[in-house]
C-alpha cells in the first residue's frame, strides 16, 4: 500500500465507517487509550513524538494502571499536543506551566497517576523554574520531557537545549549559548529518578516509562527526539531516518552513570550520545512529609 | 470552619476563615505584602481541616496549581497583591477559557511595579476586567470591611462553582489590615454552592456542552469522564478547533455567562439615593469615608447619595444610566487611582450627568472631608 493511500485511513469517511463498527477504529492495539477522533495528529514526517507517545501508552498499558485514574498535563510546543490525542483526563495548559498545574491535580487528587509530557523549550526555558521546585519538592508525578533541540513549533528557534555552535533560526550564524545537560538539572534539584533514551531506544524507553509510571516521588525521562523540520535540516539530519541512524551509531547506554557527565553535543561526532537510567533512589514525597506534619499538628491541635 | 460567633478580626484572617467556610481545601500562594496573611492563617488552619497548602515558586506556578487542584475536584483560593496579580494574568485567562472554578484574592497595593508595597491603592480594578488577554467576562467583588471579606469570600468561591469561572476578591491594603467585628454565622446558615455535575454516562458527554444558564456541567479529573481541557479554542467535546466558527460559538457564550446572568451576580449598595442630585460612586476602602461624606455634605444642604459597587465587574451599568435619567445631575467617584471606574460610571451615564473623579495615587486615602 503506497503511503498516499494509506493516509486514507485518516479520512473521516473511513473513520467514520470505522466507527460505526464499534469503539476505535481496530487498526491500532492502544486504541482504547488515544482519542481516535483527533487522529490524523499534527505532527511532521520524521518526528519523534508519535514513537515516544507510543512508548508512553504501552507502559501505560502494561503497568494496569485503570485509564481513569490517569492523568496527562502538557505545556504548549509540539510534545504539548500530546494530550489531546491521548483517551484519558488531559490537561493543555499554558506555556510552560504544565508542571505547576500538574502539582496542583497531583496534590487535589492522590489517587490520580500523573504525567507531564512536554517538550524541552516548554519544561526548561519558560517552565524551568517550575521544573527544579517540583523536583525539590519530590511531588509525586513523572516528567517526560521531549527534547528534539529547538522550538519546533514555532519554525526552528534555538532553546535550552541547543548544541552551541547549531545554525537554528535565530541563530542563523551558528550559536553561542550552552545548553543545560537536563539529567544533571534533575538530578541536581532532587528527582528520585532519572533517565534518558532516544526514539531510538524503544523498548528501554518502555520499560523506564513503566518504572516511572510506578515509582513514588518525581521522576524525569528526557527522550531526545528527531526533528528534521525544526532542526535536523539545518544539522545534517534532514530526514527521522537520518537522525535515528544518528541516534543509533553514536549513543552509549551507561547505566548509573553520573548524570553531570552526560552533556551531550550532538553536533560533535567524537561525544557519545550516553543514555540509560542514572538515578533511582528512594526518598519520601512530598504528599508523606507533609502529611507526616500535618498529622503531629493535629495531635497538638487535638483533632482528628 | 471557626466556632459562630462574634471577632475582632483582621480583614485577611477574614477572608482566609471565609475561604475557609466556603470548602477551600486547596490554597497555592507565594508570600507577598499586603497578602500574606491570607497565606500565613491557612497554613495555621489547614492541619485540622485536611486542607493542602502549597508554598509555590512564584505567582505563576501558584494560579496554575490552583487551576489543577480545581479540576482535581477541590475549591482551591490563591491571594496575592498588585506584582503577583500580574503574574497571574496568563492563567487567569487559562482558568476564564477553560471555565475552571476557583478563587483569587488579591489585596490592592500602590503600583505600578513593585509601587507601594505597605500601602493603599486601587489601580488594579481595570486589570481584573481587561488584564489578561482576549475577550473575557469577569466576576469582581470589592469587599470594604472585615465582615465583607469573610462574607463575600464565600460567596466568591459560590459563584465561582456556580458559573465555572475564576473570581477575583479585589480588597485593598486598608480593609485587609483593618480589624474589626466579624460575625461568622452557624455553619447551616451558610450558603454553599457545589458545581454541577454531568448527569449523563461518559460516553455521551460534552465537557463544554453548556445548558440553559449558559454554564457546562463540569467532570473532574478521575470521575471516569475522560475529559479534555485546553486553552486552545474548543468545541463542545473540549478539543482543539482552530477555526472563525468554533471561535464564535465559545468566547461569547463566555462572556455571555456572566452578562446573562448579571442580574444573580451583580450586587451594590446605596446609601440616600432616593431624593440625591448627586451621587458618590465609591468602592472598597475609599466608600467607608465616602459613607460619612454624604452625611457631612446633607448637613451642609448638599443632596447627596452613594452607590456602591460590591461587584465591580458585573458593573452597576443599567442603575447608573437610569440615576442619570430620573435626575441625579453630578456623579463623584472617588478611587485611589488616576480614574478608572470613572470612566465606567461616564460612559453608563451616557452624556445625562455630569461625571467627576476624585483622584488619589495611592498612598493615602480619602477622607469625609476632603474627597
Amino acid at each position: 500500500m503506497s503511503i498516499r493511500k494509506s493516509r486514507d485511513w485518516f479520512s473521516p469517511d473511513y473513520q467514520e465507517q470505522e466507527r460505526k463498527k464499534g469503539v476505535g477504529h481496530g487498526l491500532h492495539p492502544l486504541d482504547e487509550y488515544l482519542r481516535e477522533d483527533r487522529i490524523p495528529h499534527i505532527w511532521c514526517p520524521g518526528c519523534g513524538l508519535g514513537v515516544i507517545l507510543n512508548a508512553y501508552l504501552r507502559a501505560l498499558k502494561d503497568s494496569e494502571i485503570p485509564p481513569e485514574e490517569t492523568a496527562v498535563v502538557s505545556g504548549i510546543g509540539c510534545s504539548g499536543r500530546a494530550a489531546g490525542y491521548v483517551n484519558v483526563d488531559s490537561f493543555h495548559v499554558t506555556h510552560g506551566r504544565a508542571i505547576p498545574f500538574a502539582t496542583g491535580l497531583k496534590i487535589g487528587n492522590r489517587d490520580l497517576t500523573t504525567t507531564v509530557f512536554s517538550g524541552d523549550g516548554d519544561l526548561f526555558a519558560i517552565g524551568g523554574n517550575h521544573f527544579i521546585h517540583a523536583a525539590r519538592r519530590n511531588v509525586d508525578f513523572n516528567v517526560i520531557c521531549v527534547n528534539n533541540f529547538n522550538y519546533g513549533m514555532t519554525g526552528g528557534q534555538a532553546g535550552p537545549t541547543t548544541p552551541s555552535d547549531a545554525k537554528t533560526s535565530t541563530t542563523p550564524w551558528g550559536g553561542f549559548e550552552q545548553p543545560f545537560n537536563l539529567p544533571a538539572v534533575a538530578a541536581g534539584s532532587g528527582a528520585v529518578y532519572v533517565a534518558r533514551w532516544t526514539t531510538y531506544h524503544v523498548e528501554k524507553l518502555i520499560e523506564s516509562l513503566k518504572e516511572a509510571l510506578e515509582k513514588k516521588g518525581f521522576c524525569f525521562i528526557e527522550v531526545l527526539s528527531p526533528c528534521p523540520t525544526g532542526y535536523g535540516r539545518r544539522v545534517g539530519l534532514k530526514t527521522g531516518k537520518k537522525t535515528m541512524k544518528h541516534f543509533k551509531e553514536n549513543s552509549e547506554i551507561k547505566p548509573n552513570a553520573d548524570p553531570t557527565e552526560v552533556a551531550l553535543d550532538p553536533q560533535d561526532p567524537e561525544t557519545k550520545i550516553v543514555v540509560g537510567k542514572f538515578v533511582d533512589r528512594e526518598a519520601p514525597t512530598y504528599q508523606d512529609e507533609r502529611g507526616k506534619v500535618f498529622e503531629e499538628a493535629r495531635k497538638k491541635l487535638e483533632v482528628e | 470552619m471557626m466556632e459562630p460567633g462574634t471577632y475582632f478580626m483582621e480583614g485577611n484572617t477574614a477572608c482566609a476563615e471565609g475561604a475557609i467556610a466556603a470548602g477551600c481545601r486547596f490554597f497555592a500562594g507565594y508570600p507577598i505584602t499586603p497578602a500574606s496573611e491570607i497565606l500565613e492563617r491557612l497554613t495555621e488552619r489547614f492541619p485540622e481541616i485536611h486542607g493542602s497548602y502549597l508554598q509555590m515558586e512564584d505567582e505563576l506556578a501558584s494560579i496554575a496549581a490552583i487551576l489543577g487542584a480545581s479540576w482535581a475536584g477541590k475549591k482551591a483560593m490563591t491571594a496575592t497583591s498588585g506584582p503577583g496579580f500580574s503574574l497571574m494574568m496568563e492563567n487567569y485567562g487559562l482558568g476564564l477559557m477553560t471555565e475552571t472554578p476557583c478563587v483569587i484574592v488579591n489585596v490592592m497595593r500602590g503600583g505600578p511595579s513593585t509601587g507601594l508595597p505597605t500601602m493603599v491603592a486601587q489601580g488594579d480594578v481595570n486589570q481584573t476586567r481587561w488584564g489578561t488577554h482576549g475577550d473575557v467576562g469577569v466576576v469582581v467583588y470589592a469587599p470594604s470591611s472585615p465582615q465583607e471579606l469573610f462574607d463575600y469570600t464565600i460567596k466568591a468561591f459560590n459563584t465561582a462553582e456556580k458559573y465555572r469561572l475564576p473570581v477575583v476578591v479585589l480588597s485593598d491594603e486598608i480593609v485587609s489590615h483593618m480589624t474589626e467585628k466579624v460575625e461568622v454565622p452557624p455553619k447551616e446558615e451558610i450558603e454553599i454552592v457545589d458545581r454541577k455535575k454531568p448527569e449523563v454516562p461518559p460516553e455521551k458527554y460534552l465537557p463544554f456542552r453548556p445548558d440553559d444558564d449558559l454554564v457546562p456541567p463540569m467532570a473532574n479529573a478521575g470521575d471516569g469522564y475522560s475529559v479534555h481541557v485546553t486553552g486552545l479554542t474548543h468545541d463542545e467535546k473540549g478539543h482543539p478547533s482552530i477555526n472563525e466558527k468554533t471561535q464564535n460559538m465559545l468566547v461569547p457564550r463566555l462572556i455571555d455567562k456572566i452578562r446573562k446572568n448579571s442580574d444573580d451576580i451583580l450586587e451594590y449598595d446605596e446609601y440616600k439615593v432616593e431624593d440625591a442630585k448627586k451621587i458618590i460612586v465609591a468602592y472598597g476602602s475609599v466608600s467607608r469615608a465616602a459613607i460619612e461624606a454624604v452625611d457631612l455634605a446633607r448637613e451642609r444642604g448638599y443632596e447627596v447619595g452613594l452607590l456602591r459597587p460590591k461587584t465591580i465587574w458585573p458593573f452597576p451599568e443599567e442603575r447608573i444610566y437610569d440615576l442619570a435619567r430620573e435626575g441625579i445631575d453630578d456623579f463623584l467617584v472617588a478611587e485611589i487611582n488616576f480614574g478608572q471606574i470613572v470612566y465606567e460610571v461616564e460612559r453608563c451615564t451616557g452624556g445625562a450627568a455630569q461625571t467627576y473623579l476624585s483622584p488619589r495615587m495611592g498612598g493615602n486615602v480619602h477622607t469625609p472631608k476632603r474627597s
